[in-house]
């Protein structure tokens, strides 16, 4: 499979990132040079062999219900880029 | 004497013996990387002050008796661990503001230890790379130079800084990341020992996530039992990591004289590739006569899927990437670009904070898990990583233990291999599989290379086998006796 | 009748399915240990694990798994002993990660059944499609400030349970009746307060439109929907306007929609146009939740009485009809009263003063069950009163409103106003013939044939006694004197 460059500005879009026109052209570029590396999968069968997700091969442990955590909001906004009073800020939002 | 080129085992005895304080070694450490950062570049943040603070109090616990053995050991921090109230960036421009108001588990862990912090060392950015040349805050040299030659060469990356910090004698030790060779391939490139652990050994609480599924912390330093040492100190269950192991630490410096008399050591015929150099092979022939002169079984063993290892590695932590970066978005810490609303704020400010290698992988990941590719890309690939979890398993069934070089190559230069990502990529296919499967995996310096540059071998064990990892290294570290030094170093 | 709508080009029906919304009922988040309590000050319960700061990591909150349980068995619902996370993916500046963790395709429950009683007593099964946990959202406020939105984050990471439930519901009136009993078995399970006012409970609301024997049409789904009332007003209006899309002969188109409830229509969201690709993989800082038998059958034997079994036990145990069981059985607290003052008493009596004059004085007095206008063991002694004839039906009431205003006790105001009823057949007899020697005239005529005034006797036999006479013996005396 190969991108073009219609794909490579829906995918920016996608990711929130700004790309310029100059920008899509390598990316389609650098995008399907590694694509179509890892199109070597193809040749692996993987018939009925299940998806491994994860690093760890346990059960997950499940934490006690208690508030152990909060109550700190001037940390928590310590390293806001903008804020108003206690609340993060940023550009309006029209829904 | 010097107090630079010390192991940490060596230093905690001169500490303890009062032949010199933790003070002196930390200010010893502060001038040399004020002499050499500024060539290196190993380190993005240095914190002079807060190490010589941090080496009084471990002064006082060596008077008063309470000392443990890293109390007082100065150490480079990836600048990946959040470290709180000192800059943490990832080396990125989007965290350029960046200060933590917590601490990772794993540093947390060595502070209580006694460490002191010298500084927080470079990386690539997010650890997305294998020469330190995609860091925000500019590349890193590496100490070692080729036989008659000043070119400057990558120390390899993810760790590229901590690599260099402690190569160049600006560190005794310090704390890296693996997600699929960050530590091991580094630490070959610049003559280290350094050791990726099982995933779940160490914490991940605290570390700027790259690919969750595969990132693990570790150790490099100078020799094999000096990483013994920190990997004790650094690991450990943690309530605040779901996929941390509830499992007690060994005493993983034990394990170093045990030998390797009995053990069978696995030789996977698929890591001879085509291409690979003449001189990888020979170390890698003399790393297999060692461990049988020193009593180890060797066989030879099959990873079948070793080859399909970095496409589903670069399919799987683009993806873990793409997501886990979402959160730079301008709005809660970091940098931001401000623009006409909520959306075009996001474009911009993660257009000016990421770099060219970080957006690559943002927009791989994206399209792979995207509607209508799921399948093809990302779902295939875990089904394919399954499969080389599955060579490990069988493979351990035989044996205890797998030989292999840790990199197809020696350190390049920077500047090299940079036509196109996939070349730079392919730095990463011996040390990818391993984690991908999670097993602990070790680099050693064995040798050095026609040009005078340092070569490794790689270890890798089973699951929460560290010790085995730690037997055998220890053996192979004795039999190549290392002790060539890079030409740039602090004295 | 079925419900339908009338097009111009003939009859509608209507297919709609509900996503409920339910907030978790737990002391901490879901994945991290700030407090999950409504309200604070900005972003005060929140952690640095809400806020997606880097390298925080989920670990997940016991109770909030039992609760999603629970939940299923309330349901009566397959319970997957293994269910995954995953992360949905999209912007925005409310979700501090970037991504919610939510369940995909693997979640804690699986299929249900829920019973839903029509006005006309219809009973009707809804399938249950899945429950599955997932994460809140923080808040946007966009009125604060003039030219920027502000965020508060102490919402993100409250545990929600989403219940989806199958394409079963075909009008406005199942829709509501659907999420009330939903809402009535969270909140007898204790897994949800269902408090739509606070955003405790809402529901996204697919709606389609089909003739008579087709396949399912294209849905719409209209977003945060949050009152029984807007539920049953946004499908009809959603339908309504599919119907006149398809008749105009244009196409509808799977969107996401909002209802404005000021002008009872749905309209387009804009903001979320692009963002359906959620990107979903499973979440690498979690593993696979794997629950034990023993877990799962532990919570079942605690589980409470749900109201369709506790329904048709009060109509076995205590004699009541259907209907009335239904009323005393809406809210838990509510059968819980009705109970205390019903065991050794007469049932029926209970269930109609409850019902009756119990719940007028709650209402008029703006109490609750929790804060009752007059004290069950209070309402048990005034019905132990007129059981055993101490008093009668009539003068009761007037006790009932004097225990609602003063709080005494009904006895004591029996005694004090001297209220208990007369029994003596003498004192009757008095009375009665009083009140016949001063009418003659009525006499004459109920003798006449005017059976009619055998009432009016009574009513004035008993004004004469001040509403005390037993009212069987003044019915007795009057008859026999009347000859």
């Amino acid at each position: 499979m190969s991108l073009d460059s219609a794909t490579v500005r829906r995918i920016a879009k996608l990711a929130r990132i700004r790309v310029d026109d100059a920008e899509v052209g390598v990316l389609q570029t650098e995008l399907n040079a590694i694509l179509g590396y890892v199109d070597q999968l193809n040749e692996v069968n993987v018939e009925g062999v299940a998806p491994l997700s994860g690093g760890a091969q346990m059960a997950m442990r499940l934490r006690e219900d208690t508030v152990t955590d909060g109550e700190q909001a001037e940390n928590i906004l310590a390293n806001a880029p903008d804020r108003v009073g206690q609340f993060f800020a940023v550009p309006k939002v029209v829904e | 004497m010097s107090l630079l080129n010390l192991t940490i085992a060596g230093t905690a005895q001169a500490l303890a013996a009062k032949k010199f304080s933790a003070v002196e070694l930390t200010a010893a450490h502060n001038a040399a990387i004020a002499a050499l950062n500024p060539r290196l570049n190993a380190y993005i943040t240095t914190t002079p002050e807060l190490a010589l603070a941090q080496a009084q109090a471990a002064d006082a616990r060596i008077t008063a008796g309470t000392a443990g053995p890293l109390t007082g050991i100065p150490l480079a921090i990836k600048d990946l661990f959040c470290t709180a109230g000192v800059r943490t960036t990832a080396a990125s421009k989007i965290l350029e503001p960046f200060v933590p108001p917590y601490e990772s588990t794993v540093t947390r862990q060595l502070l209580e230890a006694g460490t002191i912090c010298l500084g927080k060392a470079n990386l690539d950015e997010f650890a997305m790379g294998s020469s330190n040349i995609t860091s925000g805050y500019g590349p890193v040299e590496n100490p070692w130079k080729r036989n008659g030659s000043d070119a400057r060469l990558v120390p390899g990356g993810s760790s590229g800084g901590s690599a260099a910090a402690v190569a160049a004698r600006l560190a005794l030790g310090a704390t890296g990341t693996d997600t699929g060779g960050s530590i091991r391939q580094p630490a070959a490139f610049t003559g280290l020992a350094g050791i990726k652990p099982t995933y779940g050994r160490c914490s991940r609480y605290g570390i700027v996530a790259f690919a969750s599924s595969l990132d693990q912390a570790g150790p490099m330093a100078r020799t094999v039992e000096d990483c013994a040492i920190l990997l004790g100190a650094m690991s450990g269950f943690d309530p605040h990591d779901s996929t941390s192991a509830e499992r007690a630490v060994p005493d993983f410096g034990a394990a170093l004289g045990r030998g390797v008399k009995g053990l069978r050591i696995g030789i996977p015929a698929e890591y001879r590739m085509d291409g690979m150099s003449g001189e990888i092979s020979a170390l890698w022939e003399k790393g297999v006569a060692w461990l049988r002169e020193q009593g180890a079984e060797i066989v030879d063993i099959s990873l079948p899927h070793t080859k399909y290892g970095l496409a589903v590695y670069y399919i799987v932590a683009p993806a873990e990437a793409s997501s886990n970066l979402a959160r730079y978005d301008g709005v809660r810490f970091g940098a931001r670009v401000d623009g006409e609303d909520l959306i075009d704020m996001y474009e911009r400010t993660r257009a000016a904070g990421f770099g060219a290698e970080v957006k690559r992988r943002i927009m791989i990941g994206t399209y792979v898990l995207s509607h209508g590719y799921y399948d093809a890309y990302y779902l295939k690939a875990q089904k394919v990583r399954n499969l080389i979890l599955r060579d490990f398993n069988n493979a351990f069934e035989r044996v205890d233990a797998i030989l292999t070089p840790t990199a197809p190559s020696a350190a390049f230069g920077l500047g090299e291999k940079m036509d196109d990502p996939v070349t730079m990529y392919l730095n990463d296919v011996f040390t990818v599989p391993a984690s991908l499967a999670g097993v602990p995996a070790m680099s050693i310096p064995a040798g050095l290379s026609a040009e005078g540059l340092p070569l490794g071998l790689q270890v890798i064990g089973k699951h929460f086998d560290e010790e085995t990892v730690f037997a055998v290294s220890a053996a192979l570290e004795r039999a190549a006796g290392f002790t060539a030094m890079p030409s740039v170093r602090a004295e | 009748m079925a419900y339908s709508l009338e097009g111009k080009t003939g009859t509608w029906e209507v297919v709609c399915g509900l996503e409920i919304h339910a907030q978790v009922i737990s002391e901490s988040k879901l994945f991290s240990g700030a407090s999950a309590t409504y309200g604070g000050a900005p972003n005060a319960h929140v952690s640095f694990v809400d806020a997606g700061f880097p390298g925080m990591l989920p670990v997940i909150n016991r109770e909030c798994v039992a609760q999603a349980v629970r939940t299923g068995l309330g349901l009566k619902a397959r319970i997957n002993l293994v269910s995954r996370f995953d992360r949905k993916n999209y912007f925005y500046a409310d979700l501090p990660n970037g991504y919610q963790i939510s369940q995909f395709d693997h979640p804690i429950v699986g299929t249900g059944d829920v019973e839903i009683e029509l006005q006309d007593g219809t009973i009707k099964h809804i399938g249950i499609t899945r429950l599955h946990l997932e994460q809140d959202a923080g808040k946007s406020i966009h009125d604060q400030h003039a030219s920027k939105s502000v965020i508060d984050l102490n919402r993100a990471g409250v545990a929600l349970m989403e219940i989806v439930s199958e394409p079963d519901i075909r009008s406005p009136e199942e829709a509501g009746a659907y999420l009330r009993k939903i809402r009535q078995i969270l909140r007898y399970l204790g897994t949800c307060d269902g408090n739509m006012e606070e955003g405790s409970m809402r529901a996204d609301v697919n709606v389609s439109v089909r003739k008579a024997g087709e396949d399912f049409r294209t849905r719409c789904e209209i977003k945060n929907v949050n009152s029984v009332r807007f539920v049953m007003h946004a499908v009809e209006a959603e339908a309504l306007r599919q119907i006149e899309v398809w008749e105009s002969g244009g196409e509808v188109r799977q969107e996401t929609r909002l209802y404005d409830s000021a002008r009872g229509e749905t309209r387009s969201m804009r903001s979320k146009e692009d963002a359906h690709d959620y990107r979903y993989f499973p979440e690498p800082d979690l593993l696979p939740l794997v629950l034990e038998e023993e877990f799962v059958a532990g919570l079942k034997a605690k589980l409470p009485e749900l109201p369709d079994e506790k329904r048709r036990r009060f109509c076995d145990e205590y004699a009541i009809p259907f209907y009335d069981a239904g009323v005393l059985v809406a809210e838990q607290a509510t059968a819980d009263f009705y109970e205390s003052v019903a065991k050794g008493r007469d049932t029926r009596l209970a269930a109609n003063w409850i019902s009756g004059d119990f719940f007028a004085a709650m209402n008029r007095t703006g109490r609750s069950i929790e804060n009752p206008p007059v004290s069950g063991a209070a309402l048990g002694e005034l019905l132990d009163l007129i059981s055993d004839k101490t008093i009668n039906g009539r003068i009761a009431k007037d006790v009932f409103e004097e225990m609602v205003e003063t709080g005494a006790m009904p006895g004591a105001i029996v005694e004090a106003k001297g209220l208990r009823q007369v029994t003596d057949t003498s004192a009757i007899d008095a009375a009665v013939a009083q009140v016949l020697a001063a009418n003659p005239d009525k006499v004459a005529e109920y003798k006449s044939g005017k059976d009619k005034l055998f009432g009016f006797f009574v009513g004035q036999v008993m004004k004469a006694m001040q509403g005390k006479g037993n009212p069987a013996l003044v019915n007795e005396a009057v008859k026999a004197q009347l000859g």
